[in-house]
């Protein structure tokens, strides 16, 4: 082997190595850290930060009744603010039924299509990010804490597969930006470590709340690449790797982003 | 009706200054842009929000499509008197949604 061969061995070992290391735990940071003071006083003032209306909205819908049992989420869980206290922080969480991972979302309209003999609410729809975010709500504050335990951590392991594997047409993976190079700057913002402890989000761009998954799909088109469809089992995978990831943050729900 | 926040001090001392906060839920639709059938998306939008302390106006403000959606307005006024701050919000088509909060002034 020629030393110039030998050289560019070594080069392309070293690229395909260099990606770097997890965030270790004491440098993780909230993405709400990343955002203008402005912006952050508005998600902390809860007669600022606009999510409020549609937690609202879902404190209403908890209380509505629905379905053929004709019963609402209070029949069953009493007071959100106890039964629902911590409950966001810890998904997702496996669903032994399904013998997989579901998100708050999946999870919500599990209990109306069992529970309550009710239709599933769509993805994305007012209905369903309403009774997300007001269940989100009474988790303020509390450490994000999803199982890792035997029956998650295929899971997780997939959901970190598809975070760190390059796709679409820029052929980047979320690794490169949020583990590689977060605090620098991307179009002229600061790039955050994609800390997933403030969802559903109202986000500024949209000037709508919105889910996890939608976030994850922008960053796919982002990327040029082909989003996974709502619901779909590789979402919920990197849902749960990104809520492990960011584990023992303090969840923000809803939270305010650019 | 929309659903709307509102945040008065419940009680002030005379003369003091304060600080009211208003956030309703509004689409703010601009009237410019482009649906998913190719057709604009007509204009929706709130233009006007009043605000009256014991009937005189303290606060009034024009709306005009740049508005983001669900407008946040805040403002100062004086405490001069316990009584009642109603607020108003108006969309271009005339519909007026009011809300008021008791403030009691020592």
């Amino acid at each position: 082997m020629s030393r110039a061969t030998l050289v560019i061995a070594v080069v392309i070992v070293a690229t395909t190595v260099a990606r770097a290391a997890d965030i270790p735990l004491d440098q993780r940071r909230s993405d709400s850290d990343f955002v203008s003071a402005d912006t952050r006083a508005m998600q902390n003032d809860d007669t600022a930060n606009p999510a409020m209306l549609v937690v609202l909205d879902g404190e209403t819908l908890w209380n509505t009744r629905a379905g053929a049992t004709n019963k609402s989420c209070t029949d069953c869980h009493g007071d959100a603010k106890k039964s629902m206290k911590g409950v966001a922080a810890r998904y997702p969480a496996f669903a032994a039924k399904l013998g997989r991972p579901v998100d708050l979302e999946q999870e919500i309209n599990l209990s109306r299509v069992t529970d309550q003999k009710a239709a599933a609410l769509p993805f994305e729809s007012k209905e369903l990010l309403a009774l997300t975010a007001y269940i989100a709500r009474q988790s303020r504050g509390m450490p994000v804490a999803v199982k890792d335990d035997a029956k998650a951590k295929p899971f997780i392991d997939a959901g970190r597969v598809i975070y760190e594997r390059r796709q679409g047409q820029l052929d980047l993976s979320c690794a490169q930006c949020h583990d590689d190079n977060w605090g620098k700057k991307l179009a002229g913002n600061p790039v955050p470590q994609a800390m997933a402890n403030g969802y559903p989000i109202y986000r500024l761009e949209w000037q709508e709340v919105g889910s996890l998954q939608r976030r994850l799909r922008n960053c796919m088109s982002g990327m040029r690449a082909e989003p996974y469809d709502f619901g779909a089992p590789e979402l919920v995978d990197l849902e749960y790797f990104l809520m492990w990831r960011a584990r023992g943050l303090a969840m923000e729900s809803p939270a305010v982003r650019p | 009706m929309a659903r709307a926040l509102i945040h008065v001090p419940a009680s002030a001392k005379k003369g003091d200054i304060i600080e009211i906060k208003t956030l309703i839920s509004h689409v703010m639709e601009t009237g410019y842009r482009i649906g998913v059938t190719g057709q604009p998306i007509p204009r929706d939008i709130i233009d006007d929000f009043v605000c009256t302390y014991n009937g005189e106006e303290v606060f009034h403000a024009t709306l005009y499509p740049a508005i983001a959606a669900n407008p946040y307005i805040t403002f100062f006024t004086v405490a001069t008197e316990s009584g009642t701050l109603a607020f108003s919000w108006t969309d271009q088509h005339g519909a007026t949604q009011v809300q008021t909060a008791a403030i009691t002034v020592e």
